[in-house]
C-alpha cells in the first residue's frame, strides 16, 4: 500500500508540498532518477502551473514553524570547526523536547546544524543521508565535500523558497577538507555565505560580538571551547527560548566528534532577584 | 549442446516436454562458464571472494569490479554476465533504498534476497526478454545477524553458510564443507576463501582475486577488505597450498 500524494495547491503540481514530499517515487520497471545524486524522495522539478492559478484556489504554504530550534554557534579554529548549540526544541513558548540534537553528522568530514522548524531539519538530514548512502555504494573514495554540502543545501533551500514553501531553518555547515576548516550558513530564503565564524538567530546579536572580539584563525581548541562556552552562556541568559544543555561538535582531520550533553555555570544569586515584587507598585 | 533443446530453448516462455525452460538453463550454463564466486558466512560476519580471470594484459587492475555495496548494511558479489550483474546491482540498490524510504529502516536480508529473485524471476516469464545471466550472491548483516543469500538466474533464491558458483564451484563447495563456518571469523575466512580461490583456479591463465566482507570490524558495512588484509590472506593461501603440494 503505497501512500498517495497530496497537495495543497493544483498550481504547485501534485505532491509538492506537505507530507508527500517524503512520498518515494514509485519503482517502475527500469526507473532510474532522471539525474544522478538526485534523492528518490521529494518531487520531480515543475514550474508554478499559471492554469491552476487562474482557477482561483488559494495557494497555500509554510506559514509558521511548530516545533522550533534556536541559536546555532560556529567558529573555526587552527585544527578545524567547532559547532555548538542547545539540545532543545520548543514548541512556541514551551520548552517541549529537551533532548533533540540539533548537531548531525553528515559524513567524516562535515556536520550540520539547525535552527528553526526541526521536522525540516530532519528531512534535510534525510537527503544528505540518502547522498552520504549513494556515495558509500558507489565506493570510489569519494564523499560529500563540506562546501558540496553546503551548496547542495543553498540549492535545495531557495529552490524551496522559490515555490513558495520554504524549509523553515537556518543551518550552519561546519568541515574539515583537504586541511582547511569550512565554515557556512544558509537561511531559509537561501541566503548564504562562509565566514571564519558564524551564528544563527540570537546568536547573531548575542555570540557575533563576542566572536569578533575574541576569535583568531590560528585559535588552538581550548581557546575555541572557551569562546564558545562564553558565547553559549550569553545565549542561555538572554534567550528565552533556550536551555541550559549544549552539545559541541568538532569537525578535524581526525574526523567528527559530537559531544555529550554538557550544562554550564550560570550566576542567579543577584540582589533585584531575590525579592523581585520589592519595588513594585500596586501588587494584587 | 544445440541439438538437445530444439525446438523449446528459444524462449524463456515455451515449456519443454520434460518440464525444463531450457532458456532459464542456458542462462546458469553462462554463469557456470564464469570465474569462481564464492560465499561464506562466519560467526561475526560475510565474506565474499570473486575470481576475476585476466582476459587481457592490458587491462588495468582493479578494473572490472564484481562486488558491489547495495547499501551500507548490504553488498552482492555477481557471477555470470558481467553487464547483466551491473543491472542487478542498479536493482539492489533501488529496492534497498524504495523500502527505507517507505518503512524507515535498512531492507533485511529476506526482502532483498525475494525481491531480487521476483525481478530476476521477472525475465523468465515472457519471450519478449531473455533471463539474467547471473548469479548473485548476497551478503547482508542487520538485526538478524550476518546472512548469506544466493539468487540464481530462475529467480530462486537460497540462504546459506556457504556456497560457491562458477567454474570452480563444485571444488569450492567441497572445501567449504570441511570449514567449521561457526567457529571461523572473519579475519581467518578471509584467509579461508583465498586458499579456496587459488585452489579451484585453473592454472593456465593468471586471475586476480576480489575479496569483499561485512562484518563487525568493518562496522556492519559492506566495503572491499583492505588491501593488505588481502596481501596477507593471499600470501597464506599460497603458503598453504604449497605445503599441501609438499605433503603430497
Amino acid at each position: 500500500m503505497q501512500p498517495r500524494p497530496q497537495s495543497h495547491s493544483a498550481a504547485l503540481g501534485p505532491g509538492c508540498t506537505g507530507p508527500s514530499l517524503a512520498n518515494p517515487t514509485p519503482l517502475a520497471f527500469d526507473h532510474q532518477r532522471q539525474v544522478a545524486q538526485a534523492p528518490s524522495c521529494g518531487a520531480e522539478a515543475f514550474a508554478v502551473d499559471p492554469a491552476a492559478l487562474a482557477n482561483g484556489q488559494p495557494r497555500k504554504h509554510t506559514t509558521y514553524p511548530y516545533v522550533t530550534g534556536t541559536s546555532v554557534l560556529g567558529i573555526t579554529y587552527k585544527d578545524g570547526v567547532l559547532l555548538a548549540s542547545d539540545t532543545l526544541g520548543a514548541y512556541g513558548s514551551t520548552k517541549r523536547y529537551k533532548s533533540f540534537d540539533r548537531l548531525r553528522k553528515v559524513n567524516e568530514s562535515c556536520i550540520v546544524g539547525a535552527g528553526g522548524e526541526l521536522s525540516d531539519f530532519q528531512y534535510i538530514m534525510r537527503l544528505l543521508e540518502e547522498l552520504s548512502d549513494d556515495d558509500f555504494c558507489m565506493d570510489d573514495g569519494h564523499t560529500l565535500k563540506p562546501a558540496e554540502v553546503h551548496s547542495y543545501l543553498c540549492r535545495v533551500l531557495y529552490n524551496r523558497r522559490n515555490k513558495m514553501d520554504p524549509l523553515w531553518n537556518s543551518l550552519v555547515v561546519g568541515g574539515f577538507h583537504a586541511g582547511k576548516p569550512f565554515l557556512g550558513t544558509v537561511g531559509m530564503q537561501g541566503t548564504n555565505y562562509t565566514d571564519a565564524h558564524v551564528a544563527t538567530g540570537f546568536g547573531n546579536h548575542l555570540a557575533r560580538p563576542l566572536m569578533r572580539e575574541h576569535h583568531r584563525p590560528d585559535m588552538s581548541e581550548e581557546e575555541a571551547t572557551a569562546l564558545l562556552h562564553q558565547c553559549l552562556k550569553v545565549c542561555y541568559y538572554r534567550d528565552k527560548n533556550s536551555i541550559n544543555k549544549f552539545t559541541i561538535a568538532k569537525v578535524s582531520a581526525e574526523g567528527v566528534t559530537i559531544s555529550e550533553p554538557f550544562a554550564l555555570e550560570t550566576e542567579w544569586r543577584y540582589k533585584l532577584f531575590e525579592n523581585p515584587a520589592a519595588n513594585a507598585a500596586g501588587a494584587w | 549442446m544445440s541439438g538437445i533443446g530444439s525446438g523449446y530453448d528459444l524462449s524463456a516462455s515455451t515449456f519443454s516436454p520434460d518440464g525444463r525452460i531450457f532458456q532459464t538453463d542456458y542462462a546458469q550454463k553462462a554463469v557456470d562458464n564464469s570465474g569462481t564466486v564464492v560465499g561464506i558466512k562466519c560467526k561475526d560476519g560475510v565474506v565474499l571472494g570473486a575470481e576475476k580471470l585476466i582476459i587481457s594484459k592490458m587491462l588495468e587492475e582493479n578494473s572490472n569490479r564484481r562486488t558491489f555495496p547495495v547499501d551500507r548494511h548490504a553488498g552482492v558479489a555477481v557471477a555470470g554476465v558481467a553487464a547483466d550483474g551491473r543491472s542487478i546491482v542498479s536493482r539492489a540498490m533501488a529496492e534497498a533504498n524504495n523500502y527505507k524510504n517507505f518503512y524507515g529502516d535498512p531492507i533485511p536480508g529476506h526482502v532483498l534476497a525475494e525481491r531480487l529473485g521476483s525481478f530476476v524471476h521477472l525475465f523468465n516469464l515472457y519471450s519478449s526478454v531473455r533471463p539474467y545471466g547471473v548469479c548473485t550472491l548476497l551478503a547482508t548483516y542487520g538485526k538478524e545477524g550476518p546472512q548469506l543469500y544466493l539468487v540464481e538466474p530462475s529467480g530462486t533464491t537460497h540462504r546459506y553458510f556457504g556456497t560457491a558458483v562458477g567454474k570452480g564451484r563444485q571444488g569450492a563447495k567441497n572445501e567449504i564443507e570441511k570449514l567449521k563456518l561457526e567457529e571461523l571469523s572473519c579475519q581467518e575466512g578471509i584467509k579461508a576463501v583465498a586458499k579456496i580461490l587459488h585452489q579451484v583456479h585453473d592454472e593456465e591463465k593468471g586471475f586476480e582475486m576480489e575479496l569483499a566482507w561485512i562484518c563487525d570490524e568493518s562496522k556492519r558495512q559492506f566495503q572491499r577488505v583492505p588491501q593488505p588484509l588481502v596481501d596477507a590472506a593471499e600470501a597464506a593461501a599460497k603458503a598453504a597450498l604449497e605445503a599441501e603440494d609438499m605433503d603430497d
